[in-house]
């Protein structure tokens, strides 16, 4: 018992002796353990952080996936309709009235309806057409305005077009007459190209390759009464730029051989602007164009318009347009107002008074211009 | 003479590979996107800003002449540019760049549209039939378009595939972590309601959870009325919505007439970089939305 009373009392004071430096070297080792077991939980919790950004990531892309997958395979109706042309019909109309003694058309007229039809015909072509339908001394008439067949695949920023077209020469020879800011075509275009010059033919356009628009163009045509089928030919040009972020400009000049004894020189310049280049709300476009036509004697012709919106909606715009023939000189002055409901309709006042050696005279027109199907993207 | 063809030869190589890819972007946010995948490889330009209607835009000679010299052509699509960007591409005469070939991306073929509509009647207004095509305002869109955008330049310019991928992924990283920062912050926006003035918006109230109550605009794209603003008085004078919300580009007047007489806030929010001061690239345009909507309803 001793023995054990010995020990027992020995082991006490060597514990007593002992333990504190036990206790201390167990504390160092806790707070060892403590801040491995710390780092550990610090590194895992990164790598597993890491591992639910991938995870989350590639759960995205999978859906992602999926979502574009399922988009891929939504629209796979078979059938003849799947390719159709974009179709577009616009309808014109007029009322119209005059005080002045000229032959001009009275009452209610229906003007050009435009059957517009396009499509890229395969991986190199894009063909186009516009049929005009107008009723004119009582009959309906069909009339091809354009039929063309256009390259897309041509190298170098060169484009061929060929089939029935509007020339690509002066401002709005090629513009449609839905696209007029009046309701009526300018005066050197009426004297000169009895509205505009459209031909059957061929057509090359380059566009340089740098910041500044240039594009040049040339064009060979059918001409009239012309034995060979060849007797037109023109050449064009247009440059154009923006000034800062709210203006922009185009002008080009063009020349067009029309037979062995007429030619036609134009130049045009346009101007837009609009608050930042925001064209929803406000927006203002002024254009002039100088036409010369040359035969046995020089006569020549212009025009200048400014149209402005001040609210989305509605324009204001006015014109003025002239020529200098032998022994005349007409003008007429033109002002116009036009509501827009949306892109697609358009109600037009117009009022104009015009003057020359033969006859004084006013006008006034009340035009609706409205547009279903497809609308192709307007040029500047 | 040897050495000197050999020299001259290095020296087109080394004007072709160090001849950067030119990016026509339609609008900001994807020549923001460009830069960000492409870093030094590409210059990019936007056809429009942030102060600019993307639906109406002039066909300008200038634009022109950049589809004429660009490598990639990419748009929102899904018809937002259907008015002016076809005319740029006819006019342009670049192969490279017209729909179908690899020049060509719609950044919105690649997430799920809203809001399509098999509906297509012109008297609902400016309905797009393949969707609301403004899919910038939720950042996971732009997850979806930065890997597409990537893909798309690996295949035009493979030579630097490599960049393009680590760029992707690097962007990716920084982007992923921005996104969760935006949605930790935007949590208190959960459930709000909101008028906004045109439907450019519902990607982003979709991603924070805000319900759109109404618009500003009775038929989308024409001018808000009269009438449907004194409706809109009426419903909403006592409650009912905690914000109004417009585009930089948008008429201020009917949402500050709204706010006036209901006493809801109506707020400019950037639609894309560079609608707001703040807003200077593609992490900024986020952090201005989120702290922009914070600012007015996140308080509640």
């Amino acid at each position: 018992m001793r023995v054990v009373g010995f020990t027992n009392a020995g082991l006490a004071f060597a514990l007593f002796l002992v333990l504190p430096a036990l206790a201390m070297a167990q504390d160092n080792e806790i707070e060892d353990i403590r801040t491995a077991i710390d780092e550990l939980r610090a590194d895992y919790e990164a790598r597993i952080t890491e591992l639910e950004r991938r995870l989350a990531i590639a759960e995205q892309n999978s859906t992602q996936a999926a979502r574009a997958a399922q988009q891929v395979s939504q629209p796979a109706e078979s059938g003849n309709s799947a390719f159709n042309p974009a179709i577009g019909v616009v309808f014109q109309g007029f009322l119209t009235g005059n005080d002045g003694e000229a032959q001009e058309e009275e009452g209610f007229v229906v003007g050009e309806t435009e059957l517009i039809m396009s499509a890229n015909v395969d991986d190199k072509f894009a063909a186009y057409l516009t049929a005009a339908l107008a009723f004119e001394d009582g009959e309906s008439e069909l009339e091809v305005e354009e039929a063309w067949v256009e390259t897309t695949a041509l190298p170098a920023g060169f484009s061929a077009r060929f089939g029935r077209m509007f020339s690509g020469i002066g401002y709005l020879n090629a513009k449609h007459s839905h696209t007029w800011d009046f309701a009526d075509q300018a005066l050197p275009y009426q004297a000169f190209l009895d509205g505009r010059y459209v031909d059957n033919g061929v057509q090359v356009r380059w566009l340089a390759p740098t910041d500044l628009y240039l594009e040049l163009g040339g064009e060979i045509m059918q001409g009239e009464d012309d034995p060979s089928g060849l007797g037109a030919s023109s050449v064009f040009t247009n440059v154009g730029g923006d000034v800062g972020v709210s203006h922009s400009w185009l002008a080009g000049a063009s020349y067009l051989d029309l037979d062995a004894t007429t030619s036609l020189s134009m130049a045009h310049f346009v101007w837009k602007w609009a608050p930042q280049g925001n064209w929803k709300e406000r927006n203002f476009v002024f254009q002039t164009e100088y036409l010369e036509r040359r035969d046995s004697s020089t006569e020549t012709g212009w025009y200048a318009q400014a149209v402005y919106q001040p609210i989305q909606r509605w324009r204001f715009g006015a014109r003025a347009d002239g020529l200098d023939l032998d022994g005349d000189d007409p003008r007429r002055y033109t002002v116009m107002m036009d509501w827009s409901n949306s892109e697609f309709s358009r109600l037009r006042l117009q009022f104009a008074r015009s003057e020359s050696a033969i006859d004084d005279g006013n006008q006034w027109g009340l035009q609706y211009i409205h547009s279903i199907g497809a609308h192709g993207a307007h040029a500047f | 003479m040897r050495r000197f063809m050999l020299t001259l030869l290095f020296l087109m190589a080394s004007v072709t590979a160090s001849a950067e890819l030119e990016i026509f972007a339609c609008e900001p946010e994807w020549a923001a996107l460009a830069d960000e995948i492409g870093g030094d490889l590409v210059t990019s330009y936007s056809a429009t800003t942030a102060l600019q209607d993307p639906h109406y835009i002039q066909a300008r000679p200038s634009l022109i002449a950049k589809v004429r010299k660009a490598d990639l052509v990419i748009c929102s699509g899904a018809q937002l540019e259907i008015g002016w960007l076809p005319a740029l591409l006819q006019k342009a005469n670049n192969r490279k760049v017209l729909p179908g070939n690899d020049g060509y991306m719609e950044a919105s073929s690649y997430v799920i549209r809203l809001d399509a509509t098999a509906n297509l009647d012109r008297a609902r207004g400016d309905i797009h039939p393949q969707g609301n095509p403004h899919i910038q305002t939720d950042p996971h869109n732009i997850s979806a378009v930065a890997r597409a955008l990537s893909e798309r330049l690996v295949k035009i310019d493979s030579v630097n595939s490599e960049a393009y991928e680590t760029n992707l992924e690097q962007f990716l990283i920084r982007w992923e972590q921005a996104v969760s920062r935006w949605e930790d912050r935007a949590e208190p926006l959960r459930g709000k309601r909101a008028i906004t003035h045109h439907k450019s918006w519902v990607y982003l109230l979709r991603w924070l959870g805000i319900e759109e109550v109404e618009h500003l605009e009775a038929i989308p794209g024409l001018p808000p009325t009269a009438t449907h603003l004194g409706k809109l008085t009426a419903e909403f004078g006592s409650g009912g919505a905690d914000v109004i919300i417009r585009s930089p580009y948008q008429h201020a007047k009917p949402s500050e007439w709204l706010a006036e007489r209901t006493g809801i806030p109506a707020i400019i929010l950037p639609l894309t970089v560079g609608g707001t001061e703040g807003a200077t690239d593609l992490f900024a345009l986020f952090d201005d939305i989120v702290g922009r909507l914070i600012e007015v309803v996140g308080d509640a």
